[in-house]
């Protein structure tokens, strides 16, 4: 069964200057124990999904098109229905920089409140169950006494995902939970994800501008450009033979583990990505591809087989001459 | 790592007191050379009366001589001698000490009821309750305290009867115990809520700002994902957050009460720091308003300490812990 | 965040043109932001409606030498206008207690008001711009001292000081201007201060030294253009401190002797006993003035601010 669906997802932000297209139709679904990775540039839309999912976007966006957890329709459900959705249903895996925790509150208190908020449990055996989700993510029990200052980088990575965990959710949203780790650390979170995602039978939705980290984590995987999926497919194939320039350019930036610069700017990739709210003309990426033909400047090609269970939105695919 | 935080803090307050007594002195023999001549201008005055006043006002000898024996004197507690009638400063100013400590900390206690509105409005930025609370501390912001005084004594107590006139209680009156307290409150009542209504708009907008600041944090926003109610978000995740900017500019809010205080106690009579400042500064007599300076200063230093000291213990991230 | 109007960018949006100096090319970008900042102040009501409020105080006081005679209010003439004359179309504002005009003084002491506020605020700016540039731009032990000099003078009470300055010293026009500029300037000064150290440490300016381009050049060039939009800003927010300290000074009786400004109509109103006469007409004009004043140059002043402070503009 499915545990999440997204059907031709739209979601444009209002702005003091005019409306912007975040996402652009996007259809996603994750069905139990499913990995997924979402993969794409820093403004390409792929945080705005975590943030629909759970309604959590600002006042006054505009959000059309269909998202269901469990195969209820999360904006159609009245607030009181909403909140006992969150955080049960799909939790979140914040990035562990320092502001995703509350900087006055012990961490462990800002655990134990979304355990109080979805369960009849005493305060007592609250605290008892932080105890045990932090040593479930390798921290010592006491640590919840700390205050985020007071922890390291990945400690506060392992106390996030041990707060996303509070509530028993079936689904994961890790939203970037390894941008802000140097390497070492990065490799033991990601190990402590993939663990825990086996042994619960979590879904694990994987956002992250990072190519190498989901071909191991995830077993398919998304690249999403300005808005829209351009490829999808089982991770391994993609990242082995990329079949959109655009995953060929991110594939290509993977060997450089650990130099942000060539993470955020993949190799071989010219330009910046566009500015959402002036999307050029025909297929968005073609200003910066390499293979670009002629019609690229006018024709938006949507996504199309691409051999098994793949596809890609490209001219070039299904063509022989690449 | 507690106790030097505290020591800091401490060290610090001292040192800006020790610049204030310096600057005092500077003020009152430097700038104006206050001789007794000058003091006492328009009365006849033989050289023996000259020298013996010189004496009494610490006003003879080198000016390093003065200065020295200024800081002896207010180590012993000895703010020297008013003009006015030659009672010694402490007991002016000790006098006049209660009634403003009364009047001010109501007024503060009220006016901080303007934090809780701020919040309010900058959670709902842009809103009507915003735009409402917003204009209305703009609004009080602009007014006068002066004139705001004017206003509600000619209006309320003038002109309806509703409230005494001035004073701190009825005169002749031998009433005791309640009867004495609620004539008391009675007469206060009005230059508190003057006092209170002009600098309610201080920390509303301090509030406010502060709330706006962390509106975009990301734990807000994981604090909604988890499923909190609006009001639990901002109660309990925000406020707390928004608290320490107005906790350390409370000191500087407390400051324009205590300065607000001078012309709402010589509109109503008040017997407080107030009026006797606005006394000393017309006389002029010097002794009194610079033994006042020094109290206002002093109180404004303590409650900036009190502030950062506060600040210490309510963000885990300064303070050593 | 780096798409605030004032920043000196490298590249030249001129395409096209001929090559032009330097110069003319900072001029071009410089009144490019000006009219960016207007387009700013129009979208904003209550901004435009401060303005215009002020506009309007400032030809009163300008044209009060037209609308009224100054010397109808001196003292010895009195001539025969009745005492406490309720408003009336003879006296628009009524009479005081020696039968002078309310109207023709609320006129004449908008011009003081309005004069000491605006020439305070310039020798506070003025103060405050010198210490802070100076500390943000030498740092080191200049920057200590100066700013633990500000510190001192930011908890030490800001209007017993001014009552305690304006006691001790001549009683004058200029002395009220010089007292509130005395005691208003550390908020000013520390604000500069960071905003130098911000300026300072952006790339440019570590460009233009490394090309050896002098102290002098590098405070003209490029830290002034810099933080004056932001001295502009920070001018109008202190006007109203001046006019309410300007209206409290008088008030106590320690303003010029020779002048009367709103706040020296309300000493008088006091001291004659308006308030408890009735005679409302005497103390309402100069506080409603003033509560005018202030609350424009208030709304504009915010609305300037929040779109010339780099720091405000990023929520």
């Amino acid at each position: 069964m499915s545990v999440l669906e997204l059907h031709d997802l739209h979601v444009t932000y209002r702005t003091d200057g005019g409306s912007v297209p975040a996402v652009r139709g996007v259809n996603l679904s994750l069905d139990t124990g499913d990995t997924v990775g979402l993969a794409g540039e820093s403004g390409c839309g792929k945080s705005t999904i975590a943030g629909a999912v759970l309604r959590l976007l600002p006042k006054g966006t505009e959000v059309s098109g269909k998202v269901l957890l469990d195969g209820e329709d999360v904006y159609a459900m009245k607030p009181g229905r909403l909140r006992a959705v969150r955080w049960t249903s799909a939790a979140i895996v914040f990035q562990g920089a320092l502001h995703s925790l509350n900087p006055v509150r012990r961490v462990g208190l800002q655990i134990e409140e979304a355990i109080l908020l979805h369960s009849q449990q005493s305060a007592r055996s609250a605290r008892i169950r932080v105890g045990e989700l932090l040593e479930k993510v390798g921290l010592p029990a006491g640590q919840a006494e700390r205050y985020p200052h007071q922890l390291s980088g990945g400690q506060r990575q392992r106390v996030l995902i041990a707060l996303a965990l509070a509530c028993e959710p079936k689904l994961l949203i890790a939203d970037e939970p390894t941008t802000a780790l140097d390497v070492m650390v990065q490799a033991q979170v990601l190990r402590l994800l993939e663990e825990l995602q086996r042994e619960h039978g979590l879904s694990l939705l994987f956002i992250t501008h990072d190519l190498s980290v989901l071909t191991h984590t995830c077993e398919r995987l998304a690249v999403m450009y300005a808005g829209r999926i351009v490829e999808e497919g089982p991770s391994t194939q993609v990242f082995a033979d990329p079949q959109h320039p655009y995953s060929r350019a991110l594939a290509a930036a993977f060997p450089t583990i650990g130099d942000p610069a060539s993470r955020m700017n993949p190799q071989g990739l010219a330009g910046d990505p566009p500015d959402p709210s002036a999307l050029p003309a025909g297929c968005p990426f073609h200003l910066r591809c390499a293979v670009a033909a002629p019609e690229c400047s006018s024709l938006d090609v949507a996504l199309r087989p691409a051999g098994a269970g793949r596809s890609a939105a490209c001219v070039h695919v299904g063509a022989t001459d690449v | 790592m507690r106790a030097r935080f505290i020591l800091t803090k401490l060290v610090g307050a001292l040192s800006t007191l020790a610049f204030v007594v310096a600057f005092n002195f500077f003020l009152f023999r430097v700038v104006n050379e206050n001789t007794v001549e000058s003091m006492f201008r328009g009365r006849n005055l033989s050289p023996s009366q000259i020298a013996r006043l010189e004496r009494q006002f610490n006003l003879d000898g080198s000016k390093w001589e003065q200065f020295t024996a200024y800081v002896g004197q207010l180590l012993h507690g000895n703010l020297g001698l008013s003009m006015k009638d030659f009672r010694p400063v402490t007991t002016v100013v000790g006098e006049a000490l209660w009634p403003t400590v009364l009047l001010v900390g109501t007024s503060t206690l009220l006016a901080m009821t303007g934090i809780f509105f701020g919040f309010r409005a900058g959670w709902r930025r842009r809103s009507g309750y915003d735009v409402g609370v917003t204009t209305f501390s703009m609004f009080t912001y602009s007014m006068p305290d002066a004139w705001l005084s004017m206003v509600f004594l000619g209006l309320f107590a003038s002109g309806l009867g509703l409230f005494p006139t001035g004073g701190l209680e009825d005169s002749g009156s031998n009433a005791a115990g309640l009867a004495k307290l609620l004539d008391q409150a009675h007469h206060m009542a009005l230059p508190a809520l003057v006092l209170a209504i002009a600098y309610i708009g201080e920390y509303t907008i301090v509030a406010r700002s502060a709330m706006i600041d962390t509106l975009r944090e990301d734990y807000l926003q994981l604090a909604r994902a988890k499923g909190l109610r609006d009001s639990e978000v901002r109660s309990k995740h925000a406020q707390p957050n928004a608290m320490l900017p107005v906790v350390s500019l409370s000191a500087l809010n407390f400051g324009f009460v205590l300065s607000g205080a001078i012309a709402v106690e010589t509109i109503f009579s008040w017997p407080g720091l107030g009026q006797l400042t606005r006394n000393a500064a017309t006389g002029p007599d010097f002794p009194v308003l610079q033994g006042l300076f020094l109290l206002f200063s002093a109180s404004l230093i303590f409650a900036n300490l009190i502030a950062d000291l506060m600040y210490g213990r309510i963000d885990p991230r300064v303070g050593g812990r | 965040m780096s798409e605030r109007i004032p920043e000196a960018e490298a590249t030249s949006p001129v395409i096209g043109s001929v090559p032009r100096s330097g110069r003319a090319v900072a001029w071009d970008r410089r009144r490019a932001s000006a009219a960016g900042v207007w387009r700013g102040l129009r979208n904003d009501r209550l901004a435009m409606v401060g303005l215009v409020v002020l506009v309007l105080f400032a030809l009163l006081a300008f044209a009060a030498p037209w609308l009224s005679d100054e010397s109808s209010l001196s003292a010895a003439n009195t001539g025969d206008n009745p005492i406490w004359a309720p408003p009336s179309w003879e006296f628009l504002f009524g009479t005081d207690h020696l039968g002078h005009s309310v109207a023709a003084q609320f006129l004449w002491g908008s011009r003081i008001s309005l004069f000491v506020g605006l020439m305070a605020t310039l020798l506070q700016i003025g103060i405050g711009s010198l210490i802070g540039l100076t500390a943000g731009f030498f740092g080191g032990w200049v920057d200590s001292v100066l700013m633990r000099l500000t510190d001192w003078f930011l908890v030490v009470p800001f209007l017993p000081l001014a009552i305690v300055l304006a006691a001790v010293l001549e009683r004058g026009l200029w002395t009220i201007i010089l007292v509130i500029g005395i005691t208003s300037w550390p908020s000013t000064a520390r604000l500069l201060r960071a905003q130098v150290l911000t300026v300072r440490q952006r790339l440019y300016v570590d460009r233009a030294r490394s090309l050896g381009a002098g102290r002098l050049h590098l405070m003209r060039r490029h830290i002034l253009p810099n933080v004056t939009p932001l001295i502009l800003a920070s001018t109008t927010l202190a006007v109203p401190i001046s006019i309410l300290t300007e209206t409290t000074l008088s008030f106590l009786g320690l303003g010029d002797p020779t002048s009367t400004s709103w706040g020296g109509m309300l000493n008088s109103a006091k001291d004659n006993s308006a308030i408890s006469g009735g005679r409302w007409w005497a103390y309402m004009p100069p506080g409603l003035g003033i509560v005018f004043v202030v609350l424009a140059v208030t709304l504009f002043g915010r609305a300037l601010e929040e779109i010339l402070d780099p720091r405000l503009r990023q929520r």
